[in-house]
């Protein structure tokens, strides 16, 4: 067997040899530097071959286009989605149509007027109609994209309505966290990057009493179907981008900085299960702005569901408050009251401990203060 | 008395220039300052920074098209970059895409393109001795070098290269506790493209002096080649954008090591608040797009110019619409300055500022499709001879358009949201950005490689490398925008990590893998004809292309001063290709109206009694000038 091979590899290896032998001498002796009137073969191969290459190119196009459509993401579960969807499908068919006209122009140009014995080019420098034309045309067909495109940025990036729900979501090397407005007064609390540690991975500020119902999820986030929703966005450490790729989403998450995008999702998970035939479809939120090693996998799921199921899942969501009372410690004498639904009742203040408690909070507040002031 | 005696000084000045002592190996060949020499110098530079650049992006298409592939053979050049699994680690996978960015934009196509045919072709275009000051040029160069080598050896230090990405965006690229390659990677980054800024500023100040003051006698701004119109433009966008990535960088520099807060503001990583506060990350996206987006200019005007000319000159017809080309670049360079933000149209940026750079940006779409246009016309009822050059000026044409097109729907900010940041916007500048340019790049080799080392590239071998390389290309980019409008996001390690993007597309992307691999081999054929041709080729005739343009008056291999005599004059324009009623099809610019009565159009014949004047205005010949 091995002798088999190494008589093969030989026998090849001989046979390139010969073959780049021939070339290198088909190569010296046909070819020299341009001489007077010696323009033959080689210009009409390349000439039809422009051609060739035009259709077998558009052959490949739409055939590859075809192939690759099953994978494109599915209709967009959100309507200002759809629209611009409708706008790229569209702009994209103009200029299909323009890419084609175009290119046909350039190869078949290439190969009809290849050179010919005897004959001379046109000396045709300039033609101001004609320029004019193709400037105003292209200005036009642009005004008209540029128009639609203006209108639907214009809608999307209007501010969110006054009803609208909203959610937090922090980006972080390297996954997201999301921070909902409670189970009870629908409001999101403060922050404070300096507030952050293992306990409070978003910086809650709970000097702020709309904080204290507030609770997050590394996980998942969970947001109602057919209602306006108002995503805050910013990021902890490093610039993030969040991406929902079937609700054409895209807003970057920058430090220092909160942005936001408001949307509105209109299709739940289940009823995208249908649609797609695929039972175990889920919505998901990527990052796209590079962000570290782990940027490729910083998923976290979206579930969309309906209203009413929406309301009873939050309601039993566990505020941070409840998960870690450690953090009501931060909480300054003259709220805590307020707070003590959201507490364990265990955690509630014996006199030995309270004394303890308000040590750490001034403690807490000397650090956050010196920590404002450098 | 003082003028006389200054006069006389000038003579025999002149005279001694012809008897020059022969300059020793390290003057002619390393610290040259003659303007082909340095040409030469960007070039075998340029070529050497994109094989290395090719091969690092070689690199990571295997690791995006085949994730299972066991990469151990790479060990021997990555080391432990390959992990013990025989996987390539992610961050030096991100170094890979950076390193890649870095390389090709500025290193090939900006320092290759502008630094060895501004260099080569500006003095000789537009008859000149030399470029304005040499040593400026040589030091130009030597800067690059430096930088270059700065460069190269951050890729091998153990924190790896910078690796966040080609445009740096901080707080990644500030922080060295956010990634590997902010530590030392990054500082050696930072410190190379600050040389190279400074090599570009150099280079563009003389550029734009050669262009504006030393123009042989007759050569008005109209009669000029376009493809110094092209590098003039390309100067000037350099020379006013670079410095403000320099200022970008100074920044950078000073967040990273003294403490301030330009881009840095309420971080918290690695388990510690930072003290920084009242930065924008933003302000660093500013400042570099305001360089990054002329940047694709630099890279693409002069490749555009090149191809003008040998699209001309191998149809054998004049350039069609000079002016509306010369216009049309003009639009193009002005446009370029205030287009920036459309790279930052979900950055956070105020809506209202992104509808504004959306509309600038479509109207720079109007005079590029007038120059595609043009370059369609030109090659109607010619006369079309295909060198390898002119095959490769045809491909470029073809990836403008094709790149240029889907730059409508990007510069659109509302389908920018979905597709900002996915492979859509990398199959887009590489097509016309990446692509056209190094076409570009290899038109202007194949065009002027027998005026810079007097021979003759293999033509056969030209033509296989154009067509191996143009499908190639096309295999690459075509089908990476399919990749993207399924929300592929670029800069992904794998695909694995999301349902929307496992399980598909795993075939195209090793298929891509596979056309790039493909289009990388396909390379060696020109490096094989180039360092073939250099030594054996044949011997170049005095203007093998029968062009109009005045370095092809020079002797085959010019020498010091390009021209052994006196300069030649300008009396036309530098497409006279065809004309009716001419005994050839090329009339050279230095060719006076005078001397081809049979040809001249009725405003030329008035241009007959000015002749005199040209021939009698004052020489701007360095070698007359007292230095």
């Amino acid at each position: 067997m091995v002798y088999i091979v190494a008589l093969l590899s030989v026998i090849f290896l001989g046979l390139a040899a010969m073959v780049i032998s021939r070339m290198t001498t088909v190569v010296k002796n046909a070819n020299g530097p341009v001489e007077e009137g010696r323009i033959g073969l080689s210009n009409r191969i390349n000439g039809i071959l422009f051609v060739v290459f035009f259709v077998v190119g558009l052959i490949a196009a739409t055939w590859s286009f075809l192939y690759a459509k099953q994978f494109f993401l599915p209709e967009a579960s959100s309507p200002h989605g759809r629209r611009t969807d409708f706008l790229f499908w569209l702009s994209m068919s103009i200029i299909t149509v323009a890419f084609v006209v175009t290119n046909a122009l350039l190869f078949i140009f290439a190969w009809m007027y290849q050179h010919k014995e005897g004959r001379k080019a046109a000396y045709y420098p300039e033609n101001h109609k004609l320029e004019l034309i193709w400037t105003v045309i292209p200005a036009i067909v642009m005004a008209v994209m540029v128009f639609t495109g203006w209108r639907a940025w214009r809608d999307i990036m209007a501010e969110a309505p006054e009803n609208a729900q909203v959610f937090e979501i922090v980006g972080k090397q390297f996954n997201w966290i999301v921070r909902y407005p409670g189970v009870d007064n629908n409001k999101l609390g403060a922050y404070n990057y300096k507030l952050i540690d293992n306990n409070n991975d978003t910086g809650i500020d709970y000097t702020d009493e709309a904080s204290f119902d507030d609770f997050t999820s590394t996980s998942e986030l969970h947001i109602p179907v057919n209602k306006p929703i108002l995503l805050k966005i910013r990021a902890r450490d490093v610039l993030h981008s969040v991406f929902i790729p079937h609700l054409r989403v895209k807003m970057d998450a920058v430090p220092g900085m909160p942005t936001r995008f408001q949307f509105m999702a209109d299709k739940t998970t289940d009823e995208m299960r249908n649609i797609t035939g695929n039972p175990n479809f889920g919505y998901e939120i990527a990052c796209t702005e590079v962000c570290g090693q782990g940027h490729f996998s910083m998923r976290i799921r979206l579930i969309v569901e309906d209203d009413a199921s929406w309301q009873a899942w939050c309601k039993e969501q566990k505020p941070l408050l409840t998960s870690t009372p450690e953090l009501a410690v931060r909480i300054p004498t003259n709220l805590k009251a307020k707070a003590a639904k959201y507490l364990p009742a265990d955690a509630a203040p014996a006199p030995a401990d309270s004394s303890t408690v308000s040590v750490k909070q001034t403690g807490g507040g000397a650090s956050i203060a010196s920590a404002a002031r450098r | 008395m003082a003028t006389i005696s200054a006069d006389s000084a000038n003579v025999v000045h002149a005279v001694e220039h012809d008897h020059h002592e022969p300059q020793s190996f390290w003057r002619t060949y390393i610290f040259s300052e003659d303007h082909k020499t340095i040409a030469k110098q960007y070039l075998i530079s340029g070529i050497i920074w994109s094989v290395v650049g090719i091969s690092l992006s070689v690199m990571f298409r295997l690791q995006l098209g085949f994730p299972n592939m066991k990469l151990g053979f790479l060990r021997p050049i990555l080391g432990s970059w390959i992990n013990e699994t025989d996987k390539l680690d992610p961050d030096f996978y991100l170094a890979l895409v950076t390193m890649h960015g870095t390389i090709m934009v500025f290193f090939v196509l900006t320092a290759g393109l502008s630094g060895t045919f501004s260099n080569f072709l500006i003095p000789l275009q537009v008859g000149a001795r030399d470029m304005a000051s040499g040593f400026l040029n040589m030091l130009s160069y030597w800067f690059f070098f430096v930088a270059s080598v700065i460069m190269f050896s951050s890729m091998f230090i153990e924190t790896g290269p910078a690796a966040g990405g080609w445009v740096i965006y901080p707080p990644l690229s500030a922080l060295p506790q956010a990634h590997k390659g902010s530590e030392l990677g990054m500082t050696l980054w930072l410190l190379s493209m600050a040389l190279f800024i400074v090599s570009q500023l150099l280079g563009g100040i003389n550029y734009i002096t050669t262009v504006i003051n030393l123009r042989t006698r007759g050569m008005s701004f109209s009669k000029l080649p376009l493809t110094i119109w092209a590098f003039f433009l390309t100067a000037v966008l350099g020379l006013i954008s670079f410095p403000v990535l320099l200022s970008a960088a100074l920044l950078l520099i000073f967040d990273r090591s003294f403490g301030t807060s330009f881009y840095l503001s309420e971080i918290y990583i690695k388990g510690e608040a930072l003290p920084n506060v009242g930065g924008s990350p933003i302000l660093f996206q500013h400042l570099f797009w305001f360089l990054g987006h002329p940047e694709v200019y630099i890279v693409l005007l002069p490749a555009l110019g090149m191809t003008s000319e040998i699209i001309a000159t191998n149809a054998r017809k004049p350039i069609f619409g000079y002016r509306a080309m010369i216009a049309s670049m003009m639009g193009i360079a002005f446009l370029a300055f205030i287009v920036w933000a459309h790279h930052m149209f979900v950055t956070g940026m105020n809506p209202f500022l992104g509808s504004i750079f959306m509309f600038l940006t479509l109207i720079i779409a109007v005079p590029s499709a007038v120059k595609a246009f043009n370059y369609i016309t030109t090659l109607w009822r010619g006369n079309i001879r295909f060198t390898p050059a002119m095959l490769f000026s045809i491909g470029l044409v073809s990836f403008f358009i094709s790149g240029g097109l889907t730059g409508l729907i990007l510069g659109n900010s509302a389908l920018d949201i979905q597709l900002h940041d996915t492979y859509f916007v990398v199959a887009h500048f590489h097509l016309v950005m990446g692509a056209a340019s190094a076409f570009g790049l290899l038109a202007g080799v194949y065009h002027w490689f027998p005026k810079m080392f007097g021979r003759l590239l293999n033509e056969k071998l030209g033509y296989i490398h154009f067509w191996l390389t143009f499908i190639g290309i096309y295999l690459v980019f075509f089908p990476m925008h399919y990749v993207g409008i399924a929300g592929f996001p670029r800069r992904y390690y794998a695909f694995t990590s999301y349902d929307f993007t496992k399980n598909i597309f795993a075939d195209m992307n090793a298929f891509i893998s596979l056309a790039a691999i493909f289009t990388f081999t396909a390379q060696w054929v020109f490096i094989y004809n180039f360092v073939h041709s250099l030594i054996k080729g044949k011997k170049s005739p005095q203007n093998p292309w029968k062009s109009n343009t005045l370095e092809w008056t020079t002797p085959i291999q010019p020498g010091h001063g390009n021209w052994p005599g006196e300069i030649p004059a300008v009396y036309r324009w530098p497409y006279d290709y065809s004309k009716p009623g001419a005994k050839d099809d090329f009339i050279p610019q230095n060719v006076p109206y005078s001397q081809t009565p049979e040809s001249n159009l009725p405003h030329e014949n008035e241009l007959i009694g000015l002749e005199k004047e040209i021939q009698a205005q004052n020489l701007n010949d360095q070698f007359n000038q007292p230095h």
